[in-house]
């Protein structure tokens, strides 16, 4: 009777091994436990008050809570990216800085004294168009020269600090406007960080849109066997045409979420390595980088546990850039672990184990 | 002097059609290699010659195209070795951190660490070593994405270059110096300057180790048995099982190379510039990709060429140069102009892979 319990329980828990949440999670447990044996104080969120004199939480986590959701946002579009192409885009970060200057030079303009020219709507609208052309351009390249995605996006992410930098002549235009802090900051009167509350709506509608559409198993499709999901009349082309300006889309958000926190934009620093987080954020997923299957919430918690190891590593005095040094370090274990060859040595092991045990 | 690489480029290519009766599938392959070959010979050639016909100034003197060949010789060699590694069908972007890394671990060995100029250089192919085998191992062996293995590597490099040393500083090692200020008189191809003194056209000593890579690279992929496999696992890996390859041991290699080659241009690189900089090279790994496309390796591996690889560092560098000899010399525009050509060139290949299906 014991027997079969314990049957019972090791096969619940080989079946949560299975599912693909389970890393996320795991990961995320791992932090937090080494962060509550370390330092309890890393869990501390106090209330306090901004300089204009509104409620804000703060404390690692809601820092975690802020930045995660840039990352969280990427994770959506670079997901389907991935899932769709079996590439990754590495523009995404100068994509970001693109965007961004677009909406510094329709609301300011060139040479403005920083008072707004436009309604912050159409800014976000033109940064949206044009972010999601870009896309479109890596789109053409993979879907209909079936290029590499990476080396596909590796034009972009040359070229990309160079184009945001020369949409504005090469200047920073200084938004004065308090209105616009609104979106990297606090919403007047809530305490938690604006970018999460855009980060829930964006993943709201992801998942309504693959709710009420086929759009993700047509992915899973054609990310699974791309010529046999043609002969089944979907259009693999379009399919991963438009998970790149879905990608597109995610980035303009992303843009107007950095250049809020500054006010401005600087065309080298803006949005540096978050391809990394992002494409981190996917594998962490436990999503297959070579794509086909893919879970959108195990990517936005990913996200949300890269954040948090940042800003474990940032409280122990790891200088910005010796970070990606470790995180270099987690991606490799990550892709060693989720290795076929090496998950299928480790099942051979486990299986030989539990004989052994039988005989005993 | 455009002429006449071209006559010799067309006998090359009559000679390649007499070979190509010999054997089916590798005469296709080969005329791959050539017309992207031609395509990018032509290309260099038309742009440097436009280049002296049209802006003059700098493009007439000879040392103009040593400077060029000065400033790359680094990545000449650290291309070579990403050449290698596209053919095998895989991919390294790690480069760029590794010479990174290299320079600035020379640069605090023989500076706070009093070492001599051997051990430094056994340093610097110890390093490109390390990232070579443990990518390589971890490609072939376990089967993993070669872009997901080598981004981790890059920003694994970029991370070590800072906490070995955060601030950039000049190297004032004596033997280092002197060795760095080394150079090598070209003969007759000087030329007189303003003063009227005979001055010498002269290369650094990095463009001979370049050179040298090149030639034995360039032999190594056309008549050994290595570099023959490396091609056949490019091409096809399971047909290059079949016939009986290591296909495993042949991608190891081929990053193990390349991991070589990033450790040798990371030391010429050092050489050139004579200081550590976490900021070093950076950019380098996508101009490696990009000389390698534009010399003609496909992305989908199996085929290329290194003398191909060689003349696409120096297009890159060319147009590099007259973009900004036109006065276009704003940062921006080199991004713009590198990207362009690669976009460029990525649709060439992709047209001429379209039409082989």
């Amino acid at each position: 009777m014991t027997g079969k319990k314990s049957i019972g329980t090791e096969n619940k828990f080989a079946d949560l091994f299975r599912r693909q949440i389970f890393i996320p999670i795991a990961a995320l447990l791992l932090l937090a436990l080494f962060n509550l044996v370390v330092d309890p104080s890393f869990f501390k969120i106090t209330l306090g008050h901004n300089s204009v004199g509104d409620p804000v939480l703060t404390g690692y986590l809601m820092t975690i809570l802020d930045y995660g959701s840039e990352v969280a946002i990427l994770a959506i579009g670079m997901t389907l990216v991935t899932a769709a192409s079996g590439g990754q885009d590495i523009s995404v970060g100068a994509a970001v800085a693109i965007a961004g200057s677009v909406i510094l030079r329709v609301l300011v303009g060139l040479g403005g004294d920083g008072t707004l020219q436009a309604p912050i709507l159409v800014g976000f609208l033109a940064a949206c168009v044009v972010a999601m052309l870009f896309g479109a351009f890596n789109g053409v390249l993979v879907a209909i020269f079936r290029i590499q995605p990476m080396v596909a996006t590796l034009i972009l992410y040359t070229a990309g600090r160079s184009i945001a930098a020369w949409i504005n002549n090469n200047e920073l235009p200084i938004i004065t406007d308090k209105g616009f802090t609104v979106f990297g900051g606090f919403i007047p009167g809530i305490p938690i960080p604006t970018p999460f509350f855009l980060a829930v709506l964006c993943v709201v509608i992801a998942l309504l849109v693959l709710k009420f559409t086929n759009l993700g198993l047509y992915t899973q499709a054609v990310g699974i066997n791309s010529s046999s999901s043609r002969l089944n009349g979907l259009n693999p082309t379009f399919i991963k045409w438009l998970s790149f300006v879905i990608l597109g889309l995610c980035v303009a958000v992303v843009g107007l979420i950095k250049t809020s926190r500054l006010s401005t934009i600087n065309y080298s620093v803006i949005a540096k390595d978050i391809e990394m987080d992002a494409i981190l954020a996917v594998a962490l997923g436990g999503n297959v980088l070579s794509g086909g299957k893919f879970n959108i919430m195990a990517s936005i918690l990913g996200a949300y546990v890269i954040q948090f190891l940042t800003t474990t590593l940032y409280k122990f005095n790891v200088s910005s850039d010796a970070l990606p040094a470790y995180k270099a370090v987690v991606v490799i274990m990550l892709v060693v672990i989720s290795a076929p060859t090496v998950k299928e040595k480790l099942g051979a092991w486990g299986r030989s184990l539990k004989k052994q045990k039988g005989a005993a | 002097m455009g002429k006449i690489a071209e006559k010799t480029e067309g006998s090359r290519l009559i000679m390649e059609k007499t070979k190509k009766t010999g054997n089916g599938l590798k005469a296709a392959k080969l005329t791959d290699t050539n017309l992207l070959l031609i395509i990018t010979i032509v290309v260099f050639i038309v742009m440097y010659a436009g280049a002296m016909i049209f802006l003059q100034k700098g493009f007439l003197k000879p040392q103009t195209f040593f400077n060029i060949l000065n400033a790359n010789a680094a990545l000449i060699i650290t291309s070579c070795g990403m050449s290698i590694v596209m053919i095998t069908g895989g991919i390294d972007i790690s480069v760029g951190g590794v010479v990174a890394l290299v320079s600035m671990s020379c640069a605090v060995y023989l500076d706070y660490q009093g070492g001599n100029l051997f051990m430094s250089l056994l340093l610097a192919l110890g390093i490109g070593l390390a990232f070579g085998a443990v990518q390589g191992a971890l490609v072939a062996y376990l089967d993993i994405q070669p872009f997901i293995v080598s981004l981790a590597g890059m920003f694994f490099a970029r991370g070590m270059t800072t906490i070995v040393h955060t601030a950039p500083f000049n190297v004032a090692n004596e033997a280092f110096v002197a060795l760095k200020g080394t150079r090598i008189n070209v003969p007759g191809l000087g030329t007189v300057n303003k003063l009227g003194n005979y001055v010498n056209a002269y290369v650094e000593i990095g463009v001979l180790v370049a050179l040298v890579t090149v030639v034995v690279l360039f032999c190594v992929l056309k008549w050994t048995k290595l570099g023959r496999s490396f091609y056949a696992v490019g091409g096809n890996r399971q047909s290059a099982l079949m016939l009986g390859i290591n296909v495993k041991r042949t991608r190891f290699l081929s990053h193990l190379i390349c991991g070589l080659m990033a450790g040798i241009g990371g030391y010429v690189y050092f050489l050139h510039v004579g200081s550590g900089s976490a900021s070093h090279a950076s950019g380098m790994e996508m101009n490696a990709i990009a000389s390698s496309i534009i010399g003609g390796t496909l992305l989908t591996g199996g085929v290329g060429n290194i003398f191909g690889t060689f003349v696409g560092v120096l297009s890159l560098s060319t147009i590099q140069n007259i973009v900004s000899s036109i006065g276009l010399d704003q940062a921006w525009w080199t991004g713009i102009t590198v990207a362009a050509m690669l976009c460029v060139f990525l649709i060439i290949q992709s047209v001429i892979l379209a039409r082989k299906h």
